[in-house]
Formats: structure tokens, sequence, C-alpha cells
């Protein structure tokens, strides 16, 4: 079994480095399991310090066009919480993993099974990203008793005291939403981005941005604001439109970082 | 009885993106402060009189009551309300706070039937301000005649082709444009469902309904009725009716969801009868789902009953026993519809012919002095071209 808290060790292996996370997200069963072993193994080589995995979910209300068709092609492979589970207690990969996934799944699995299946599968950390902070205390509690790492989303539409409440909840890194919308859009920085990353930083936590970050450019732009960047829709995109030259977008996006 | 903030017993809450919470949070401010804003409450008062056309008649329905050989049958006609359902209430409420409190210049809606998306467009114009309505194929082939009435009214219907193209989708898709909108838009939900402070906003803009119904009675008949049956889709004409009588515990009520081809064929729509608890579309309610928590497509006849999920509300009254929750089949809902038709002359929404549907069922085995009151949420105008669909009448297909 892993130690535990996987992704605050990584990202604060990271920061003392001087060096900023790079970390890619794909879908898991998209289109099957059997791909997403090799895709995770491409990550890996690509030097993804952190890969996002995502859980298929029918109504995935906070993802764009590209993931939600993602799910759709997992959902279509009969790809659950569950099975996924199972297949990381098998693969193994030694890239830290965060899983992100919606609740109804956790919910129906049931909390405490939940992190307790998934630290046996040696996820390092969860992203629930319908789970708001004011809900968020039982799940923080579990993930605590699991050593599973609970990273929330910070929103450049935040409140100053949203802003504090979600950085204190987070342990590894704040997710900053880094356009105000859903995943996959078009990346377009807040005029007041700066400031109010600016605020998030002050409560001591590392930041990744994610959100709307596809091209190395972007990333290298948007990378010297925070402790590192997540790449989503991108990558699904390459790999499912593209596969031949899905390694170079993501080893192109790892220099560029 | 106390609760915790926005949660009904242990259902409700708040599960939405981050994104969305600070517009959550202004939308319970502003529905905080239009409570105890005079000149607010008096204008949405005057529009209910004058525009909406309120108070809506409790009519006796003398002739199915005769026919039925029992209780006492009387209808509360949100069918004659302005633009064909209750669904006006809310939207003109919602419509009110965005132009008056949120000084906001867009809305948007998801909608079914079309009703509360007309409802909602209709709000818009009114106030004047613009208005998008989200609306899933499947939904827009069945009511092709409400998304014609949104256009005419000035709002543009975006169709929806994820998932299973109806209800849920819509919504999904109208909570991603305000997630990337949030900042000019409020987004009109359409039933006490969704995360707080929806369930209790659009309860409080639905009350008329039970408040005048309680005032009818006691006139017509000088006493409280005995049993109040509503239809249950996501819930808001129910609670709307319902919530002024909770109290009184002398009248028993009935939510009818509804039964598709059956519980065991799995097309339908009956959360309480074939669902379990679960966390959809911003709060814990009753849902249908798998075992992994994935979502399960619905069925029902008619599209504003046709959803997975029921408002928290329900599923709290559901689980204190204060409301009884049972479902009717689209046969049945059809056979309603035709009664009510032939009996009173009066179609119907298919939504409210489920209600009616319960009256059938029940009315006979009660004594005729009792007293049912159905509430009619909406007129079946829309729904007439679709049931000549499935009856065969070539000449409407």
């Amino acid at each position: 079994m892993k130690r535990g808290f996987q992704i605050k060790e990584t990202l604060d292996k990271l920061l003392k480095e001087g060096k900023k996370a790079f970390i890619p997200y794909i879908m898991a069963g998209d289109p099957n399991l059997e791909e997403t072993a090799k895709r995770l193994q491409i990550l890996q080589k690509a030097g993804a310090d952190i890969i996002e995995l995502g859980v298929p979910f029918t109504d995935p209300l906070a993802d764009g066009p590209t993931i939600q068709r993602a799910a759709e092609r997992a959902l279509k492979s009969s790809t659950t919480l569950r099975k996924i589970l199972q297949f990381l207690r098998e693969c193994r990969i030694s890239t830290p993993l965060v899983l992100m996934t919606y609740l109804n799944p956790v919910y129906c699995f049931g909390l405490e099974n939940f992190f307790k299946a998934a630290q046996e599968a040696g996820v390092g950390g969860v992203i629930f990203p319908d789970l708001t902070v004011e809900e968020s205390k039982p799940y923080r509690e579990y993930a605590k008793k699991y050593k599973i790492d609970t990273i929330f989303l910070v929103a450049p539409t935040s409140t100053p005291l949203r802003v504090k409440k979600i950085v204190q909840a987070s342990t590894g890194f704040v997710y900053y939403v880094s356009i105000t919308g859903i995943t996959g859009s078009h990346l377009r920085l807040d005029k007041d981005f700066k400031n109010h990353i600016k605020l998030v930083k002050s409560f001591g936590k590392p930041i990744c941005i994610g959100f709307g970050i596809s091209k190395p450019e972007e990333a290298k732009y948007v990378v010297q604001y925070s402790d590192g960047v997540i790449v989503g829709s991108a990558i699904v995109k390459a790999f499912h439109e593209n596969p031949h030259n899905a390694y170079n977008l993501i080893k192109s996006l790892r220099e560029a970082i | 009885m106390a609760h915790k903030r926005g949660y009904f017993g242990e259902y409700g809450g708040q599960f939405v993106p981050e994104t969305l919470m600070p517009a959550l949070e202004e939308l319970e401010k502003a529905f905080f402060l239009a409570k105890k804003d005079k000149n607010f409450m008096l204008e949405f008062e005057s529009l209910l009189k004058d525009y909406v056309g309120r108070p809506t008649p409790l009519y006796f329905a003398k002739r199915l009551t005769e026919y039925l050989g029992g209780g006492k049958i009387y209808l509360k006609r949100e069918d004659l309300a302005h633009t064909g359902a209750h669904k006006i209430n809310n939207a003109l409420g919602q419509a009110l706070l965005t132009k008056r409190i949120m000084k906001k210049d867009r809305i948007i809606a998801e909608t079914g039937a079309g009703q509360h998306g007309v409802a909602t467009a209709t709000g818009a114009a009114l106030v004047g301000i613009s208005c998008d309505i989200y609306m899933g194929e499947e939904d827009i082939r069945r009511q092709a005649l409400n998304v014609f009435r949104m256009n005419l009214l000035g709002a543009k219907v975006i169709p929806v082709n994820t998932g299973s193209k109806t209800l849920k989708d819509a919504i999904n898709e109208a909570l991603r444009d305000w997630t990337t909108n949030v900042k000019n838009t409020h987004y009109v939900m359409g039933t006490v469902f969704g995360p707080h402070p929806y369930p209790s906003l659009v309860r409080f803009f639905q009350q008329i309904i039970g408040k005048e119904t309680k005032k009818q009675i006691l006139s017509k008949e000088g006493r409280l009725p005995d049993l109040l049956i509503a239809c249950v889709g996501g819930g808001s004409n129910s609670i709307g009716l319902f919530s002024e009588f909770i109290n009184d515990k002398s009248v028993q009520m009935i939510g009818v969801e509804a039964g598709g081809k059956g519980i065991e064929s799995g097309l339908h729509a009956a959360r309480f009868a074939g669902g379990a608890k679960g966390i959809f579309q911003g709060c814990l309610s009753y849902v249908l789902e798998n075992e992994d928590g994935n979502i399960l497509p619905t069925h029902s006849v008619s599209a504003g009953l046709d959803y997975a999920s029921v408002g928290p509300e329900h599923a709290f009254l559901r689980d204190i026993g204060r409301v009884k929750y049972t479902y009717a089949t689209d046969d049945e809902a059809l056979q309603a519809f035709e009664l009510l038709s032939r009996l009173e002359g009066i179609i119907p929404a298919l939504e409210s012919a489920h209600a009616v549907a319960e009256a059938i069922k029940l009315a006979p085995t009660l004594s005729k002095e009792s007293i049912i009151v159905v509430n009619l949420s909406g007129r079946g105008d829309k729904d007439v071209q679709e049931v000549a669909r499935i009856k065969g009448i070539e000449s409407l297909k």
C-alpha cells in the first residue's frame, strides 16, 4: 500500500525543488479500461507529476462536450466506479493519481466504502466537482481517515470568505478554475485573475490551474501564476481524435511548464 | 420542525460546482430581500391578479362527481392561469426577482413539457429581459406547439441532444450555461428541485395555490377538504397546494407520480416506487438510478413528469408520512384525460391527468360527504397532438 496523502507529498517535493506540477486528465474507460492502462503509461512516460483520472457519470454537469462524450464512450463499455477501483488495484502505476468523480457514484458506493476502496487502489486524492465546501465535512473526515487528499475547486467568482473556507478544506492543492465556465471552453483569463489568485495564494496552499488550457503556450502563460497546470479536454480530445500525436502534445505541454 | 439550512430532514442541500455557489448565495439574499420588500410583493401580487388572472377558480366538478358516485370532487383551476398552467406563478416571481432585486438582464430556463419555458418566456417579455430556454430534442418533438409559443414570446429555444434528450439533459445544459454566464444571467428553475434556495424559492411563489384553495373551500363548504391530490414531477404544483395544509392534520394528501408503462417495465418516472436516495442536479433526494449511481432513463406520456428525481421536500414529506405518494400509468392518465374532457368540457394537461386518474380511483371508495380537491395544474391544449398521435389519428400526425 502506498504511503497516503501522496498528492500533498508530490506538491511539497516539487515546490522544494522549484518545479511546477503537470497534471494531465483522462477519462477512465474511454473507450475501455485496457486503453486506459495504455494511456496511463503514456502520461507517465511523458512526465506527468500527477494524473487526474475521471470517473464516467451519466450527467456530468460541470463538464463540456469533449469530456461528456468521453464519459458516454466509457459508459458504453460499462465502466463503473467499482470497476475503475478494481482496475487501479491491478494496474498500479507509480505516478500519483487523483480520482475525479461526481458525487452520486460515491454516494451509492457508500462514503466510507469508497474511501477505503480508493486507499486500497492506491488513489492519492479525490476531486468531487459537485461537492461544495459546505457539504464536505463527512467526505473530508473519511478522506483523512484513509489518508486521501481532498482537492476543492476555487472559481474566479468565489468570494474571499469562500476562498478561505475552500483553501482550508483542501489538502494537496487547490484547483483554480481559470475561466468562469465549464471544462474545454476557450481560454480567456479574467482581468481580475491575478489579484484573485494572489488572494487564494495568501492562504498558503499550492494552487494548480485548470479548465480551458489546451496549448503549450497557454500552459506556459498560466503556470507563472501557479504551482501547476491541469490539462483535460485537450488531452482527451487528442487521444480520441489523433492518438498517434497524443504523446507529442502531452510532451510539449510538459516541457512548456 | 427545525431543519438544517437548505435541508428538509436529510434531503436537499447544495451539490453544485463552486462556480455557481456565489450565484446561489446572491439568489438566497435576493429572495430574503424580496420577501421583506413591500413594493416587490405588491407588484408581484398585483401581477398575479391583473396579469395571471388570479385567484383561479375552485370548481365543483358535478358531472365527474356524479359519474364516479362517491366523494365530491373540486378542481383547482390552475389551467385557467395565464399561459395555461401554474408555472407562471413561479416564472413571474423569478423574472421580477431578476430584474428588480438582482438587476440582471438575462434569464435562462429548462423546460420539459414546455409550460415552464412558455411561462419563463412570458415573464421575460413582461419585465423586458432576454431569455433562452433549454429543451430536449425528444420534448421538442412532443411539444412542438410550445416551442413556437416561446419563439413568439421572443425567447430562443436551444435544443439539447445529449443523454436522453429530455428534461434532465435540459437542466444539465442550463446549468452549464449558468456556470459560464453567471454574472448577467439568472437561472429560473421551474420546480421545487435543485440546490438550495430553489426548493424554498419556488415553493414560496407557488404557495398562492394552496392559500386560495383554503379560502375558497371554506367559503363553499365551510370546512377543510378531506383529501388533496396533485401530480408530482419535480413537485411544484403539489407543494404549492399542499404547503398551506401541512399543519391541518385532518387533510390527507396524495402525490401522483408517472407510472409510465408500469413499474415492472422499468419505463416510468415513479421515483418513490422505483428509486433510491441519491445526489442529482444539486440536491439529495429520491432518484431513479442504477447501483453504480448512474441516472436511469425515464418514461412518461407526459413530458412534465418525465424526470429522474423529485423535490427534496417531497422526499421528506414521504418519510414522515405526511403525504402519500402513488402513481398513475400512461393508460390511466390517458383515460382520465378523455373522461374529464367529455364529462366536464375541460381538457387537462397530461401531467394533471395523472392527478385526475387518482381521483377516479379513489372517489368511488369515499362517502358522498367527503371532499376531494384535485389540482388541475395545467390545460391540455399542448397535449392534443401527442394524444392524437398515440391514438393513431392520422390527420394530426
